[in-house]
């Protein structure tokens, strides 16, 4: 079941640096919305609220209908997938035990099984990947088996930051495609973190522009195209196309 | 008097700490006569002399021979940890009470030895026995043609002269205010250059005339050997030297006799007799059993010839031969060492490898109790080893105390680093995920620091094996017993006797703890090497990104 995400009014300071400024922003379930922006936009931060990496200083982030705060940290990040730019596979566990680890967490009967589903989904063989270690596979590979590990306990919500950031043009674009299938296959909630705006585009239904902490647009892709709220979006867009008229040249 | 390695301190923390009494009323009746000495061939000559002399009478001998130095000797004495040891009336008198005598009464060896006896029984409830019979004074000497070259007989004249000659003194000397401070008080001694001499060296310096002047003891054999003259102290400047046995207060009723026995030495050995003694041990490399056997025999105080284990047949043949003729020997004192070691280390990462971990929780103090534990290891051995006896006595319990201290910053720095550098990434997913921190713990970090924190065992590991050599200087055996015996004794055998086992043991432990180390190591470190083998040329294995 997709789960709606949602921040009122959230405030939070890295000692003098203020990363989010009276955020607000409802996430409907079963979309997928990415936030972009430059490094120290505060999009990671929002992110991480989500899954209480990150306890901000004020206001109210929910999951679901539930206050996060009313929930243990361990407990909720078991039912939320998570996918970063460096997959943080464990090096020292095989491909199915990585994969298998929220399931087990979760004590779930079959976890083995969920694991071997889940590298299914992503377009892993299990008999051929699931007793390699993280070191025997390509950068590709490897992100492909982070998101098989957030998904293998099916989750309702997905956080991914940067999680294509880190990869070659074309293991991107692969991955990026097996994602957009995985996620309309699953009808799951997915927030993810980009600097790329097409990628945003790619993938997400509502695209959320961030700047210094606060929110400067959202919509989907068209409307930010068609309507730029501020100079930065339309700078933002601008860039975006002048790099893919450098390619048609 | 010799090996006066001082620590002021030490000295005072050991005799105002009270002794822990340990009085087993069982063991009384038949209980061992705990027999010491200092780390110098008289003493150990003279304490054997005790042991077999006491073993001739048919009471049983603990021997703990090369005691650290005077402040572990009195020290273990003081606590009951020894029963006797062989001192000197000077020592007791400057080193142990600091007290200062008019010079009417410093002068009359008879004087000193009723003041120096008196003051122990009333400070330290210790006994001296009546004086063995001869004095074993510092001896200023310089060799035969640079006395008639100077005119030199006394140290008046030495100082009339000093301006033309370079001395040689060992660093205790030069620094004591009973050494060349006072000498240069009394007499006016202002030497041309005055070089720190190691005491192994010094006669040697001398005969090859690098130095013109060294101090000496008035019983070294060596002094002999190199036909040297001893120059006379004619302003009666050193304290008179008595040697005799300092026994504990409780031997007396704990072991009925055995100071009877011991008091049969009294008056017996006189100075010549002791220089010979000492060169057939020092200069000779006789056995100490079979010397201390003989002049007993000699002495009409024990009846058969005692059997010197071997010593005539071992001393002529080989090295290899002579470690053959004391393999058993060598192989008790390394299952000994190997104990020390296992026991001290084990302690060690007890207490290390979970405070390593939990500095990793609490990164803010984390460096400087490291470094706190880094200091320790600055603390030299010796010293931590004479503090830990007003504590735990003399033996095995202070030498694994210190050794296991000596051992924790490497395994903490170890465990803290490796706990602290394990693959962010992978922890701060497992994180993410819903892991909680003891599975982090237990899932993540601790399997990918194995090896940096397994590294730091085995750095302890060497090191401790070097360090338990020191043990020795508080009795507690080990393969430091024949190093620290061969020092004093000049016997380069016997000093390789224990460091070519030590170094092998060193080798050895590493050894076995680097297979470990893999052994502990993460599959994907060391399946990367097997699976290329194994595997062949079918799969292929991604680079790395």
């Amino acid at each position: 079941m997709p789960i709606s995400l949602a921040a009122r009014n959230v405030l939070h300071r890295f000692g003098n640096v203020v990363a989010l400024d009276d955020v607000s922003i409802d996430i409907p379930a079963g979309r997928a919305t990415a936030l972009v922006g430059e490094s120290g936009s505060g999009k990671t931060t929002l992110l991480r609220c989500f899954n209480r990496l990150v306890e901000p200083d004020r206001g109210q982030v929910m999951v679901g209908d539930k206050d996060v705060r009313t929930q243990s940290p361990v407990s909720l990040r078991r039912g939320i997938g998570y996918v970063q730019q460096h997959g943080g596979l464990l090096p020292h566990w095989r491909v199915l035990r990585n994969v298998e680890l929220v399931p087990t967490l979760q004590h779930m009967p079959d976890s083995a099984d969920a694991a071997r589903r889940a590298l299914e989904l992503v377009g892993l063989s299990s008999s051929q990947f699931g007793s390699r270690f993280p070191h025997e596979l390509s950068g590709g590979q490897r992100q492909r088996v982070a998101l098989a590990r957030s998904i293998a306990a099916r989750p309702g919500v997905i956080l991914l930051d940067e999680p294509f950031g880190a990869l070659d043009a074309i293991s991107r674009a692969e991955l990026q495609e097996s994602f957009d299938n995985l996620r309309h296959d699953l009808a799951v909630t997915t927030l993810l973190v980009t600097h790329d705006l097409a990628e945003a585009g790619r993938l997400a239904e509502e695209v959320v522009v961030m700047r210094k902490g606060r929110i400067e647009q959202r919509g989907s892709m068209r409307d930010l195209i068609r309507a730029p709220a501020t100079d930065y979006v339309a700078r933002l867009i601008d860039r975006a196309r002048a790099g893919l008229e450098a390619l048609r040249a | 008097m010799r090996c006066r390695l001082r620590i002021r301190i030490l000295l005072i923390a050991t005799m105002t700490v009270p002794a822990i009494p340990i009085v087993l009323a069982a063991q009384r009746q038949n209980r061992p006569v705990v027999i010491a000495s200092k780390p110098f061939g008289e003493s150990y000559l003279l304490a054997e002399m005790f042991s077999q002399l006491l073993e001739s009478r048919g009471f049983r001998v603990d021997r703990k021979p090369g005691l650290g130095a005077t402040e572990i000797a009195f020290g273990a004495l003081r606590t009951d940890a020894i029963d006797a040891y062989p001192e000197y009336t000077g020592t007791g008198l400057i080193a142990i009470l600091h007290d200062t005598l008019p010079d009417s009464v410093a002068a009359d060896p008879r004087a000193v030895f009723a003041h120096v006896a008196r003051r122990f029984a009333n400070l330290y409830r210790v006994r001296w026995l009546p004086p063995l019979g001869f004095q074993n004074t510092y001896a200023i000497a310089v060799t035969r043609s640079t006395s008639s070259r100077y005119h030199l007989r006394t140290l008046s004249d030495l100082a009339r002269e000093s301006s033309h000659l370079t001395a040689g003194f060992t660093a205790d000397f030069i620094g004591r205010s009973d050494g060349l401070v006072g000498l240069s008080r009394v007499y006016g001694l202002r030497p041309r250059a005055v070089r720190p001499l190691a005491p192994a060296v010094k006669y040697q310096a001398l005969a090859s005339g690098a130095v013109d002047v060294i101090d000496g003891y008035s019983t070294d054999g060596l002094l002999a050997r190199y036909d040297l003259v001893t120059l006379i102290d004619d302003k009666h400047f050193f304290p008179p030297y008595e040697a005799a046995a300092l026994v504990s207060s409780r031997l007396d009723s704990q072991v009925p006799g055995a100071i009877a026995a011991l008091t049969l030495l009294s008056g017996r050995l006189d100075e010549k007799t002791m220089r010979q003694l000492n060169r057939r041990v020092e200069v000779d490399g006789e056995d100490v059993r079979r010397v201390a056997g003989d002049e007993l025999v000699a002495l009409g105080l024990t009846g058969a010839a005692h059997d010197a284990q071997a010593a005539p047949s071992a001393w002529k043949s080989g090295f290899v031969e002579y470690l053959w003729d004391r393999r058993a020997t060598i192989a008790a004192l390394t299952v000994r060492h190997l104990e020390l070691v296992a026991f001290a280390l084990f302690a060690a990462v007890i207490i290390a490898v979970p405070l390593g971990l939990g500095l990793e929780r609490t990164r803010r103090i984390a460096e400087p109790t490291i470094g706190a534990l880094g200091v320790l290891q600055t603390i030299p051995s010796i010293a931590l080893l004479a503090f830990m006896i007003p504590l735990l006595g003399v033996g095995v319990a202070p030498a694994l105390v210190a050794l296991g201290l000596y051992a924790l910053y490497p395994i903490a720095r170890g465990t803290y680093t490796g706990v602290r550098d394990a693959d962010p990434d992978a922890v701060a997913a497992a994180e993410a995920l819903g892991t909680t921190p003891t599975q982090r713990l237990l899932w993540v970090r601790l399997p990918l620091a194995a090896p940096v924190i397994m590294a730091g065992i085995r750095t302890a590991a060497v090191i401790t094996v070097g360090a338990a050599t020191l043990a020795a200087f508080i009795g507690a055996g080990g393969l430091g017993e024949p190093i620290v015996a061969g020092l004093a004794l000049a016997d380069t055998r016997m000093i390789l006797s224990g460091a070519l086992p030590a170094a092998a043991l060193a080798l050895a432990v590493d050894g076995i703890l680097a297979i470990v180390e893999l052994l502990v190591t993460p599959a994907h470190r060391r399946k990367r090497f097997w699976r290329r083998r194994t595997e062949g040329p079918d799969v292929t294995i991604a680079p790395a990104v």
